[in-house]
């Protein structure tokens, strides 16, 4: 089994994501995660789907990818592509975690959204690994919301 | 000039040459209906009594001409009756288009009356569907559906048109559709390969299926065999690809297969697998399969090769073009010890049912003889069960297109409306559904169709009173626990057909098998025949579910 990142393009109408997850879905294969949007070209949407198969499996489902009519385009891409995810997080039930929280953002880069008198709102763009060890070390201070987007990736030129 | 959208659909179909088309009028297609009242010198719109059976129609329709069927319904359930329709063809690879109408524009999403998402409900089961929002999208739209039905590997499409659209108006500049080239993929080294690979092989088998059919690959087919001289073998769907009065010729290969064929898969030392899908129905126990083969997989769907069985070579393309162009490298090779011990199998292992009582009828006679009366030239279309498979089995089919049958789907209540269909797209041909009881009651009400359009198909029922396929593995399999396939329903078949207007006719015993089979093909209009079977005939060879492929059971003791 192996985790394997597709890059999709697809034409940008109504119900393609849903044959995409659809032909998932029905033939039994895994979505770990997603992320869809527009392209350069409005007309055109990327998405990023992250699943696990053997070789047999990630073959099927690149071709039954490709005989989707909506679909373009499909890479698996390497594991070396430029991997990015976003995440969002509101944490801290004091003035002292609040201050705490400030020196982890600190330490990540992360960027303050919003600020109360007991909790703060931070943003991180990173690789997943450095995602998951921010939301590790925020874990101590009291998560009360938190939204993390599915992998965006693109092969590297 | 200007159009109303129903006005563009009909202009459409002409578009694609169509002439004939299969539905049944609602609220939501009431302007579609209205175009085609405009049209009908034109366009021969066949009223049936259920929206499935017009899907079966136009399926059949589209299996015997080699051309898009056309199916038209209303909105809500109009829309779901088609959907048994549209998944066989989907199975089967059967160029379909579907037209459905649908509430207004302004109504979606709000659970109208009859309103239904069956393009949502449809997504699984077509190749690919639209739902048109703007009238002026909407000729782009069916000419599109047209290519894709007809595009590579064959498949159903469905439109689903809001009846405004079809009332709105808009200007409609006719277009001629165009055809591409029948596609080849695969690379002049993997044909290289597959010379090399067949040239040493000593014991060669080639197996067909339903592709062979729908790139019209019988030519092709029979002269690659020649050339390699090596056996044939047929799939269900592939029924008609080659010329089963042929020496070469080694019967079905799967579950209800020929003993020739299991034994010549399991020696062959070149398996070469044509226009198929190596469904779980043929291969069997995928790990015994071909075990001493290499693997050509010839396909025009990539997503077919190492799906089901991991193959040693692809060549993806249409069909007909890979074979000519096969053929056209290949030098004449001889196999003459290996098709020597093809004919012996065949001559010590041939298809052969004993009736179970004196004077019964046995299914095989009651075919056989319906071969020599019809020059073995009929169209013949089945229901699903056992007598789908003796139907293969015993009615040996010369050219492609004579045999129509479900079987990815395997859908109970298919072949009297596709036998209907068939016979309004060749009207030179008598065409036969055999049937079971089971599945004749499935959909029977089409039988006012046949009488309706004097459509002369002969319904050739086997009636043994039980779901004698799944009664088959009751007894193998659940300790003879028959549940709830014994029907005795006790139709009277012949005052049936007569309450519809059609001759209905009798065969109890096998001296009336030919007199009876005879008046019937003398008729011109549709006839009934009640064809009384022991219940306990079985289908045989069989090969249980999951087990080796050469491993067929060849006798099943009815001992209760």
């Amino acid at each position: 089994m192996k985790r394997q990142i597709i890059s999709i393009l697809a034409e940008n109408n109504s119900g393609v994501l849903l044959r995409i997850c659809g032909m998932f879905s029905r033939r039994g294969y895994s979505i770990e995660s997603l992320s869809a949007g527009t392209t350069e070209d409005p007309t055109i949407s990327r998405l990023t789907i992250v699943t696990t198969g053997d070789s047999a499996t990630l073959e099927q489902i690149e071709k039954q990818l490709m005989k989707l009519v909506n679909v373009r385009e499909v890479r698996l891409l390497p594991d070396d592509c430029i991997k990015r995810e976003h995440v969002i997080i509101r944490a801290g039930n004091d003035a002292r975690t609040r201050t705490d929280l400030m020196q982890v953002a600190n330490l990540f880069d992360a960027n303050v959204l919003d600020v109360d008198d007991n909790s703060l709102a931070m943003e991180l763009t990173g690789e997943p690994g450095k995602i998951t060890a921010f939301i590790r070390l925020v874990q101590p201070y009291h998560i009360q919301k938190l939204v993390r987007t599915g992998l965006s990736a693109l092969e590297r030129e | 000039m200007k159009l109303t959208g129903a006005q563009i659909v009909v202009e459409c179909l002409l578009e694609q040459g169509v002439d004939t088309v299969f539905g049944y009028p609602g609220g939501a297609v009431l302007n579609i209906y209205d175009a085609l009242y405009e049209y009908q010198e034109k366009i021969r719109h066949i009223l049936t009594a259920h929206e499935q059976g017009a899907a079966h129609a136009a399926d059949g329709y589209a299996r015997a001409s080699g051309k898009t069927g056309v199916v038209i319904a209303t909105s809500g359930p109009g829309a779901t009756n088609l959907v048994t329709g549209i998944a066989t063809a989907h199975m089967d690879s059967v160029p379909l288009v579907a037209i459905t109408g649908n509430v207004g524009v302004p109504l979606l999403g709000l659970d109208s009356f009859q309103e239904v998402d069956i393009t949502g409900i449809t997504m699984p089961i077509t190749k690919h569907n639209y739902i048109v929002k703007r009238v002026e999208d909407l000729a782009p739209i069916l000419r599109e559906a047209f290519r894709l039905a007809n595009e590579g590997r064959k498949g159903p499409v469905l439109v689903d048109i809001p009846k405004d659209v079809t009332a709105a108006e808009t200007e409609f500049v006719p277009q001629k559709p165009t055809v591409d080239p029948p596609a080849v993929l695969a690379a002049d080294d993997d044909f290289q390969k597959a010379v090399e690979l067949i040239k040493h092989a000593e014991r060669p088998m080639i197996y067909a299926g339903g592709g062979v059919i729908f790139s019209e690959g019988a030519k092709p087919l029979a002269a690659l065999a020649e050339r390699i001289d090596a056996p044939v073998a047929c799939s269900l769907m592939g029924q008609g690809g080659y010329d089963q009065t042929d020496r070469r010729y080694i019967g079905m290969l799967g579950m209800h297969g020929t003993v020739t064929s299991s034994r010549a898969v399991s020696t062959c030392d070149l398996f070469i697998g044509i226009g198929t899908r190596f469904s779980d129905r043929v291969t069997c126990d995928i790990k015994t399969f071909a075990p001493q083969a290499k693997i050509i997989h010839i396909d025009i769907d990539p997503a077919e090769v190492n799906k089901n069985v991991k193959v040693d070579l692809q060549l993806i393309g249409d069909a007909s073009e890979v074979m000519r162009r096969l053929c056209n490298m290949l030098p004449d090779c001889s196999h003459a010890e290996w098709i020597a011990q093809i004919a012996d199998w065949k001559e010590s292992y041939p298809l052969h049912m004993e009736p179970r009582t004196e004077g019964g009828v046995t299914p095989q006679a009651v075919i056989e003889t319906l071969w020599r009366l019809t020059g073995g030239n009929a169209v013949i279309t089945t229901e699903v069960g056992q007598h789908q498979m003796w139907a293969a089995q015993f009615y040996d089919f010369k050219e492609p297109r004579q045999f129509i049958s479900s079987g990815g789907l395997g859908t109970m209540g298919y072949g009297l409306g596709a036998a209907m269909g068939a016979q309004l797209a060749r009207p030179d041909r008598r065409v036969v559904n055999i049937a079971g009881d089971g599945s004749f009651h499935m959909n029977c009400n089409e039988l006012v169709t046949a009488y309706k359009y004097q459509i002369p198909v002969i319904e050739l029922l086997f009636d043994n009173e039980v779901l004698g396929m799944v009664r088959q593995w009751q007894r193998l399999f659940y300790g003879k626990r028959f549940s709830q396939t014994t029907l005795e329903r006790g139709t009277d078949y012949r005052k049936l057909a007569e309450a519809y207007g059609i001759t209905g006719l009798r065969i109890t015993r096998d001296d009336e098998i030919e007199p009876v089979l005879k008046q019937a093909l003398s008729e011109n209009g549709p006839v009934l025949i009640d064809c009384v079977i022991d219940r306990d005939i079985n289908v045989l060879p069989m090969v249980p579910a999951g087990a080796a492929i050469d491993r067929p059971i060849l006798n099943i003791e009815i001992d209760d």
